[in-house]
């Protein structure tokens, strides 16, 4: 087992004895939510094509267990932003999101996702944050795979770390409600 | 034998006589006026007459001219091609402040999409057009963007500082 290269993720602290492992719920769950986060990708532009190179062997999300990209809200926990969002495609984005099942997370990748980027126009939403939740922003135009990734591990260490009851809190329904959500 | 501009600009003065005007090359294209009551007659002389034959409606746009005096405020623009000859002609209509020009659907199937734009741009009404709506643009949107009294910029835009785009006169 010395020369196994495979990397496992480090344990949550906890009490060890023989036969048994004593833990928080709320430190597994969040370390399995953070390992295993399927992306669901909503692409429009240029973006899109620095997340296919994202998810393609040389960058290869999938070491972060983003392995499985779901092209359905219903089973994705991650939403991926990536390009230009007019306004008549908001409400579509909106749909995505309220059909995604909680937990649910965001990230809007690009300077057009984050904050309509270059495009300050009648035609263009300035930023998905006026009509979804984001948590995760990644800066560039178009961002590098690198930058993608570690927009990802941000989010994982937010998943990781992010109460089991968060998503009854009431500040979280006030954040939904403020979205109109 | 060649379709030559002076016999497209004799055919139509012939026929249309007063309300055809300002002939002219622009641009390599043979261009002129017509009034707006008469460009429905117009384009379906140009369309059905068999020397001209021009049987292919290339574009339709409009234009905003708020500096014209208030005859002149729109214009719509039709580019026609006659695919036999391969000669290209641009038809022009002025509007005035409040635009209202015959729609062509009943000739060319293709002017649909291209008067719904242009309605959605300019908020020029295609009379007898079957469906005019917006096209492009957001159906809750108010405004014709492309006219020049609505500004080109989003108002909701929240980060950026208009004193380092030069968008405001004080720069302090």
């Amino acid at each position: 087992m010395t020369e196994s290269k495979i990397k496992m993720v480090e344990p949550p602290e906890g009490v060890t004895g023989e036969g048994f492992f004593a833990t928080k719920l709320n430190d597994v769950v969040g370390m399995a939510r953070a390992n295993s986060l399927w992306p669901l990708p909503f692409a429009t532009s240029c973006c899109g094509i620095e997340f296919m190179a994202t998810m393609a062997s040389h960058y290869d999300l999938a070491r972060f267990g983003s392995e499985r990209v779901s092209f359905s809200p219903r089973q994705a926990d991650m939403l991926m932003v990536m390009g230009t969002i007019s306004k008549k495609m908001a409400p579509i984005l909106r749909q995505v999101y309220e059909q995604m099942a909680e937990p649910r997370w965001v990230i809007a990748v690009g300077a057009c996702a984050s904050s309509g980027g270059i495009f300050d126009t009648y035609s263009v939403l300035q930023g998905i944050d006026k009509v979804i939740p984001v948590d995760v922003y990644v800066p560039g135009c178009p961002p590098r795979p690198e930058q993608i990734v570690d927009g990802v591990m941000q989010l994982q260490e937010l998943v990781r770390n992010e109460s089991v009851r968060r998503r009854s809190s009431p500040e979280y329904k006030e954040l939904l409600a403020s979205y109109n959500l | 034998m060649a379709l030559e501009t002076s016999q497209i600009q004799e055919k139509i003065t012939q026929k249309f006589g007063a309300n055809a005007l300002n002939f002219e090359t622009q641009k390599g294209i043979f261009s002129f006026e017509i009034a707006s009551d008469s460009i429905h007659d117009v384009i379906q002389f140009l369309k059905e007459d068999q020397d001209l034959n021009f049987h292919f409606l290339t574009d339709l746009c409009g234009i905003h001219f708020p500096d014209n005096d208030e005859k002149h405020q729109f214009a719509v623009v039709y580019h026609l091609h006659n695919w036999i000859e391969n000669v290209r002609i641009r038809v022009k209509t002025y509007l005035t402040g409040n635009p209202e020009v015959d729609s062509m659907t009943d000739l060319f199937l293709s002017s649909n999409w291209m008067e719904r734009e242009t309605w959605d741009f300019y908020g020029i009404n295609f009379k007898g057009h079957p469906q005019l709506k917006r096209i492009l643009n957001m159906d809750e949107m108010i405004s014709h963007p492309m006219r020049k009294e609505f500004p080109m910029e989003d108002s909701g835009r929240t980060d950026k500082d208009d004193r380092f785009f030069g968008r405001t006169t004080i720069n302090s």
